[in-house]
């Protein structure tokens, strides 16, 4: 089976009028499903861009990028749209709700873009807040929540259509140090439930985490080594995804 | 793990209009006062659609009223008044006279009821009571029948009363009333300007018609108003017509013209100095002038149709500003561009839709207004389903036009730069 996400000979060049910017300069990456990669360097690395190319919201300039086979390159705006809607499941550092809507309605929003019917939106969206652990805040606006909440609805929002691919983007630079770990400990749990996860971050203890990091400088892959967590449960075979679990009813 | 492949069926379209309506709403809810500015436009232009059209529609009721009165049969002759306008000076006095109307009646067939008109304006006066009516004629006798206006009481001028100018009126009812004249008006003797006349008999009801009261004439045998008028009455009159049968009124009219052209001395080419009017001709002539007036109207609405869109558009633009950020983690959980541009299409149109309710509430009220503060009766204000249909239409359409800009801008939004928007 072909991995989950194929990158090779990627470059993403930025035409900014008087000189060209390399943004990624020939990425070459291999994530198989059920992995937990952080991906780190310093800004202007290139992980920003590599992350929206991830998460589809971008094509390469050159190269090729296959999630689950597909050649996202080739897809057009509304392909793109479908592969997002359908792939990957986005957490942000600004948790990105939408404001004056509840977050139960938050976490639908990608399945009526779907085109799922209200009633079943409605269950699959509840199912996804619980087991975030906010049963009890569907009806409340992200105005009347915590940040570790909102991150929570946003993780939910997230996991609601069964992404294929979970791709946080610095998702505890806003949080405070307690929240971070309960943010962390929610994803080491999606992990775990077999889920794939990328985490773009910078700080160290969160790249922790991750059972594999990838270090970029200039647009290229500097280094990709399994970290402790890794290696400890891969018994040194980081590349091998661990069976996933059933995930909880 | 997730759906092998994705589901087959396209995205269900109604589920994302369905959201799209319930963000529309909720807009127009959270920003109630900015809305209401935005649509003051649009509020505008409806209203005074409907408002016009709903006076302008009683009005043609009314017309058509009127018309079916004197029947289809119905010829009018009179001075062609655009004629008289001639350059400056020597304009030369466009003439209709007895002798014209006196060749008509014995050299055009098929005619079955005729009457001469020489309306003029006298007080009436009656024991120092006094009165200005709203016109004085003198006809002849068969004015009853060429206008379907009976008498009621009493009796209609005769042939004798003609021939002889007796010095005898028949009144309308209103008449009666403005110079006390009592329940037994019949051979009282009043004055019309300085002519005692004695009254034979008072017409029947008919109340207004086009804001002139039917009510408030005196009619005098033709050759007593004209001694009343003077001889110049007599050089511009006009003549009423009843012809045999409808299939003949063109036959009559054709006769007329051709004699009056012929005793008008109107060389081939030049046009009528006269104007023969039939019924539906008369009808084509105030509707014209509705037309004309809703035509106006119209312009104006128009203006501020397109004035209400661009405060539309201008609004909608701000709107998408605001919500970048919504657009790009709307974009990010898979909507694709259709469906960001039919968010903010259909919420163009919500706002345009509901500026065009509020419109129409307001117009109809207006038109109902000025119903009631006009003097003149006018018929009830009446709003046609298919103005209610174009009120909307046209709300529709101007959302739908200067939204599309907007929206358009929204959907092309690069998800990456609306993500990081601030």
């Amino acid at each position: 089976m072909a991995a989950l996400i194929e990158l090779a000979g990627v470059y993403k060049i930025y035409d900014m009028g008087a000189e060209k910017v390399h943004a990624l300069n020939g990425i070459e990456l291999l994530i198989d499903r059920g992995e937990y990669v952080a991906i780190m360097g310093a800004s202007g690395s290139g992980k920003s861009t590599l992350m929206n190319l991830l998460g589809c919201l971008d094509t390469p300039t050159s190269g090729s990028y296959r999630l689950n086979g597909v050649a996202v390159e080739e897809l057009d705006d509304s392909q793109l749209a479908a592969i997002r809607n359908k792939e990957i499941g986005f957490v942000f550092q600004t948790f990105n709700l939408l404001p004056r809507t509840d977050a139960l309605h938050n976490v639908e929003l990608p399945l009526i873009y779907a085109g799922m019917p209200r009633r079943e939106r409605r269950e699959r969206a509840s199912q996804a807040l619980e087991r975030v652990g906010l049963a009890d805040r569907m009806h409340h606006n992200p105005n009347e929540l915590s940040g570790g909440q909102r991150q929570r609805v946003a993780i939910a929002r997230a996991l609601v259509n069964d992404p294929s691919l979970l791709l946080a983007d610095e998702p505890t630079g806003n949080l405070d140090s307690a929240t971070s770990v309960e943010i962390m400990e929610l994803f080491d749990q999606l992990h775990a439930g077999g889920n794939t996860v990328v985490l773009v971050t910078h700080e160290p203890d969160i790249a922790q985490h991750a059972w594999r990091r990838v270090n970029l400088r200039d647009g290229m892959v500097l280094s990709d080594v399994p970290t402790e967590q890794g290696g400890a449960a891969a018994g040194g075979v980081w590349a091998t995804p661990v069976a996933p679990e059933s995930p909880p009813a | 793990m997730g759906d092998p492949g994705g589901s087959g069926e396209p995205p269900g379209l109604a589920v994302v209009v369905l959201e799209n309506l319930r963000i529309a709403l909720a807009a127009l809810r959270a920003n109630g006062m900015r809305s209401l500015l935005t649509t003051l436009g649009i509020i505008i232009g409806v209203a005074a659609v409907v408002a016009v059209v709903s006076v302008v529609q009683g009005l043609q009721h009314l017309a058509t009223d009127v018309f079916e009165g004197v029947g289809a049969n119905f010829l009018h002759v009179e001075v062609n008044q655009d004629r008289q306008r001639g350059p400056g000076l020597i304009a030369k006095q466009v003439k209709l006279t007895a002798e014209d109307a006196q060749a008509v009646r014995e050299q055009v067939p098929g005619i079955r009821f005729f009457t001469r008109i020489a309306a003029g304006s006298a007080q009436v006066k009656y024991a120092e009571r006094r009165h200005q009516p709203g016109s004085v004629m003198g006809v002849d006798e068969a004015y009853q029948d060429v206008m379907n206006h009976a008498v009621e009481r009493g009796r209609f001028l005769s042939r004798l009363d003609l021939e002889n100018h007796r010095k005898v009126a028949v009144i309308g009812p209103k008449i009666v009333d403005k110079l006390r004249l009592g329940r037994q008006p019949l051979g009282k003797e009043i004055y019309v300007g300085n002519l005692p006349v004695t009254v034979v008999g008072v017409m029947e009801t008919k109340g207004e018609q086009l804001g002139t009261d039917l009510d408030d004439r005196v009619f005098l045998p033709f050759g007593t108003a004209l001694e009343l008028f003077g001889r110049a009455a007599a050089d511009r009159i006009e003549i009423d017509v009843q012809a045999e049968t409808t299939a003949q009124v063109d036959a009559v009219r054709d006769g007329i013209r051709r004699l009056l052209r012929r005793r008008h001395r109107l060389a081939a080419g030049r046009p009528d100095d006269f104007r023969v009017i039939v019924q539906d001709e008369l009808l084509k002539q105030i509707t014209g002038f509705l037309s004309g007036v809703t035509a106006v109207v119209g312009g104006v609405v128009a203006i501020s149709l397109i004035v209400g869109g661009i405060g539309i558009m201008n609004v909608m633009l701000v709107s998408v500003t605001e919500r970048t950020r919504e657009i790009g983690v709307r974009k990010a959980v898979g909507a694709r561009r259709r469906d960001i541009l039919l968010q903010f299409l259909i919420e163009a149109v919500a706002l345009s839709l509901a500026g065009g309710i509020v419109g129409l509430a307001l117009g109809y009220g207006l038109g109902a207004l000025v119903v009631a503060v006009v003097p003149a009766h006018l018929p009830p204000a009446h709003v046609p389903a298919w103005a209610i249909a174009l009120a909307f239409g046209f709300s529709a359409a101007v959302g739908i036009f200067f939204g599309i800009y907007p929206a358009g801008k929204a959907a092309r939004l690069d998800p990456i730069e609306a993500l990081r928007y601030e």
